[in-house]
């Protein structure tokens, strides 16, 4: 997360740290590293958003949700805006985020590999001694693994 | 020179969609589950791509000109997509090797566009490419999975070939508006990597082979026609409909 440069500007991060994925709702969007600055100009608030994926469907939803979030508590001045540049990677992803992730039950993203054939850490029995299934997921970030060990199959966040 | 941004813009957009349509038409009917989820997740990342550069489109058009009005009120005379993309899904085959194809062009056009001049193309192209990567790995494997599989997976990737490759010549020629980049550049290298998995794939790189061209100046294949009737049937019997 960028470092607040203000109270007001740390108010709204608290907010926005309330504000979960509808996919993976263990994670807010400030764990994704979807938010990527908030500029304060007296009463008009600019939210600046990164998708994951270009077709990720959540990103609507997301954008509402923020809206929402901000009323709620008094800010109607709010402008959301979305960037593409620089793209989104998974090396936002905060610590906090990838250890909700793994308690979730899917393997937080950690290797350099994006979708690495095998070696996943199983999210249930901490096996490495995993393979791949799939690389497209029930969502677009997510490839598909099973563990050869305790036999869970279980979606891997990937690494992007 | 602002008309050929926007055309431009509209052609890499057109592409986008018109494949995330055909791609989408395997959802529910792909050979096993995990396939049929692979494939409409790159439909689902197509259309993402298709939404930014029409996005960026209306932008440059201006007016009352909408990411929805381009996508749904343009005529077929009017959309620029490639051939290939429109060509029908045919057999897994079929789909998988014009994914290919058009994946592997895709990946080294995005790899120039990221560095071209236009800020939005560049940020679009540098989002989008760590996308196609997915598409190009996994469907180059399918490639060799079917290619070099058993006498019939061989058989049909035979035929998929020789449907499809008289398509692949109109990616590297330019179209008037197609500025930005140099396309025809791309060609060598595109045909060494196709070579590669060909090779690898036991499947041979055809020929002498007459090029079918027209789709970016909006000339397409009597396919088109039929994928827009119902790509833009609500919208076209009830203006406006929203849900």
């Amino acid at each position: 997360m960028v470092n607040p440069k203000s109270i007001e500007e740390k108010k709204i991060w608290d907010i926005l740290e309330t504000v979960t994925d509808p996919e993976v709702p263990v994670l807010t969007i400030t764990d994704l590293g979807i938010v990527r600055d908030v500029i304060i100009d007296d009463d008009n608030i600019e939210i600046i958003i990164t998708p994951t994926y270009t077709g990720c469907p959540a990103m609507d939803m997301i954008t509402m949700q923020i809206r929402l979030a901000m009323l709620e508590n008094g800010y109607s001045n709010v402008k959301i805006t979305s960037v593409l540049s620089p793209a989104w990677t998974t090396d936002w992803m905060s610590e906090e985020g990838k250890r909700k992730l793994k308690e979730y039950g899917i393997a937080p993203p950690d290797k350099k590999i994006s979708i690495p054939k095998d070696g996943v850490t199983c999210p249930q029995c901490n096996s490495t001694n995993t393979k791949l299934i799939s690389e497209f997921g029930s969502t677009a970030c997510k490839a598909l693994y099973q563990c050869n060990d305790c036999k869970e199959p279980f979606d891997y966040f990937k690494c992007h | 020179m602002k008309s050929n941004l926007i055309d431009y813009t509209l052609h890499l957009a057109d592409t986008a969609l018109i494949l995330s349509q055909r791609n989408s038409e395997w959802c529910g009917h792909g050979p096993i589950l995990e396939q049929d989820i692979a494939i409409t997740n790159i439909s689902l990342d197509l259309l993402g791509q298709a939404r930014n550069f029409y996005q960026y489109a209306a932008t440059l058009t201006g007016g009352e000109a909408t990411e929805d009005s381009l996508a749904y009120l343009r005529t077929e005379r009017e959309f620029k997509n490639l051939l290939l993309v429109e060509q029908e899904n045919g057999d897994w085959g079929q789909t998988i090797l014009r994914q290919y194809l058009f994946s592997q062009f895709q990946y080294l056009m995005f790899e120039k566009l990221q560095q071209c001049s236009d800020e939005q193309l560049a940020a679009i192209a540098s989002k989008s490419i760590k996308e196609t990567a997915y598409h190009l790995r996994w469907s180059s494997e399918w490639v060799c999975r079917l290619g070099d599989g058993t006498k019939e997976s061989h058989e049909r990737m035979l035929l998929a070939i020789e449907e499809l490759w008289r398509y692949t010549g109109e990616m590297f020629e330019s179209a008037v508006y197609e500025t930005i980049i140099n396309v025809a550049s791309l060609k060598e290298d595109w045909m060494q990597r196709v070579s590669a998995v060909f090779s690898e794939a036991t499947l041979p790189v055809p020929e002498n082979v007459f090029m079918q061209t027209g789709g970016k100046k909006g000339i397409h294949t009597e396919l088109l026609g039929f994928m827009l009737t119902e790509l833009q049937y609500v919208q076209r019997t009830y203006p406006g409909a929203e849900w």
